[in-house]
């Protein structure tokens, strides 16, 4: 449904992309996985035809980016990461008007939008700028679906939203994704890529990786060991210490600990720690999560 | 021995006409601890965090702020917390020195002792080399862990973060909480908000907002025992949703 191939953007000196290759199945959920200034929003805007590349060609559906850039937006949805909505507009006014401009109404889709926009439906005469930041976004979603589109397209919708309502959130993906829309969606959380059919890795305008979530964690080689103990603080400068110690970092309530070769044994650790004068030490070796493998692959 | 309280709100409360923004709030922050403020958006997490950098006044309560009283001293309240938030942090087309020079001056440090912290702060960093550089062609992660280290130059009691690691990487956002737990480490009180919940776990204590009120607030360790859950984004979603 989406085919990229060898795209490259620079500002000026700064490269954006540098050769991105990349393909989105049809009725796929798929994620761009990267922080601010990875690249992701430079890539969706090339796709959505708002910007254009130095070279390389993209495809959506089959029609180009740069030669069918008029009928590419009449079958997309876009839901760009800053606020895209009239704050002068009602909640109502602004999903008449975007189905206006795309030459529909909104009861022609209505069924399309219904689940999402019956939580807002009691706020529509209000105007979109006095909406809290969870009810924006789910106009702002009904707007980008309201012309029924082909392809959905979220550049980081989630960003900055509590926990809460990104749970629900991705639930209304999903359920969109139930009906035959294709999805491609950016996000800075790392947590969210188990969400997804499949993801990319992208960090410096480069893809690190391009796979299932639990693809890309199986074949990830290294040995982690997840670590706890009653002080943090102690216990991460203690690891880091360790004359065998590669990579140690924080994850929640444990430390992962990461030896040199994969040569650190658990047991190991723990006479360490113990010696050290560390209560209530755990150490175990755990399967790998994407923001291991991810942070494993931007230090490389 | 017991730590000294920093934070002391009893009864806090904020309306803004009809709306309830923090509905009785009591609570104490202890010197040296990580206290992690969540809630959902628009929970009221953002309202009490400018009463308690005296911004704005709430309308009853008792609160004092590293021992000053909210309602009458908010210059004094000024001066001994650091601010720094995702959004606003440093001033883009200054370079890192003169970024450094205007808070130094804006908080009154003399200029010998400038220079040396400078060049402590710079070393630590490893932004020598770049000190003349405007801050607008630093990379995220950098310019983080600067206005980190800015907001706390001026060797504040507590220091508050808005949601201070949103969209960076996730190396750059744990060395971002190695400066946390240093500077709690070295007495400084940190009162931070975030939405990534593995962060809450870096915590010493949490307390969890939602419409206004503070549903829960103890140890990661406490709140995950008494909601039976096995980790803070359970805890979270159990009481926020």
């Amino acid at each position: 449904m989406i085919e990229i191939n060898n795209i490259t953007k620079s500002y000026k000196e700064t490269k954006a992309l540098s050769g991105i290759n990349l393909h989105v199945d049809e009725g796929e959920l798929f994620g761009l996985i990267g922080p601010d200034g990875a690249g992701k929003s430079t890539l969706i805007r090339i796709l959505m035809t708002l910007l254009l590349p130095d070279s390389g060609e993209a495809k959506l559906d089959g029609l180009d980016v740069l030669k069918n850039y008029k009928q590419i937006r009449k079958m997309v949805g876009y839901m760009p990461g800053r606020f895209s909505l009239y704050q002068d507009l009602s909640v109502e006014e602004n999903l008449n008007f975007f189905a206006t401009v795309f030459g529909t109404t909104v009861e022609e889709n209505y069924d399309l939008i219904r689940d999402i926009y019956y939580q807002i439906e009691p706020f529509k005469t209000r105007r979109a700028g006095k909406l809290s930041g969870g009810m924006k976004q789910k106009l702002a979603l009904s707007c980008a679906l309201i012309h029924k589109p082909k392809i959905l397209v979220l550049d980081e919708p989630t960003t900055g939203v509590d926990a809460v309502s990104r749970k629900e959130f991705w639930e209304m993906l999903k359920n969109l994704q139930q009906k035959g829309i294709t999805i491609l969606v950016s996000t800075p959380y790392m947590d969210e890529a188990d969400l997804c059919d499949r993801v990319a890795l992208i960090q410096n305008g480069q893809i690190l990786d391009v796979d299932s979530p639990k693809r890309i964690t199986d074949k990830f080689p290294r040995k982690i060991i997840q670590v706890g103990a009653q002080n943090m603080y102690k216990l991460i400068n203690d690891l880091r210490a360790y004359k065998k110690a590669e990579a140690v970092y924080a994850f929640g309530q444990y430390a992962h600990f990461t030896g040199f070769n994969d040569e650190v044994e658990t047991i190991e650790l723990e006479g360490y720690l113990q010696n050290l004068g560390h209560e209530k030490i755990i150490a175990e070796e755990i399967p790998a999560g994407i923001e291991d493998v991810f942070m494993s692959l931007m230090e490389q | 021995m017991e730590k000294e309280t920093i934070i002391s709100a009893i009864n806090l409360t904020k309306n803004f006409g009809h709306f309830t923004a923090n509905d009785n709030l009591t609570f104490e922050v202890k010197k040296g601890e990580i206290f992690g403020f969540l809630g959902a958006n628009g929970a009221g997490k953002t309202t009490a965090i400018r009463i308690l950098c005296g911004l704005s006044s709430p309308t009853s309560g008792e609160v004092e702020v590293a021992g000053f009283d909210i309602y009458h001293e908010t210059e004094k309240i000024k001066k001994n917390i650091g601010y720094m938030s995702q959004k606003f942090s440093l001033y883009e087309d200054l370079t890192i020195s003169e970024n450094i020079k205007l808070y130094a001056g804006i908080y009154g440090i003399s200029r010998k002792q400038r220079k040396v912290k400078e060049a402590e702060l710079l070393q630590k960093l490893e932004l020598e080399k770049v000190k003349n550089k405007l801050i607008g062609d630093l990379p995220l992660g950098w310019k983080q862990k600067l206005a980190f280290s800015v907001a706390i130059f001026h060797d504040p009691k507590i220091v508050f973060l808005d949601e201070p690691t949103g969209g960076v990487d996730p190396v750059t956002r744990r060395k971002f909480w190695d400066l946390i737990y240093e500077a709690a480490h070295n007495g400084i009180t940190v009162f931070v908000t975030t939405h990534y919940m593995d962060e809450a776990e870096y915590c010493d204590r949490v307390s969890i907002m939602n419409a206004g009120k503070i549903e829960a607030l103890d140890t990661p360790a406490k709140l995950k025992e008494k909601y039976k859950a096995t980790n803070m984004d359970e805890v979270f979603l159990k009481i926020a949703r």
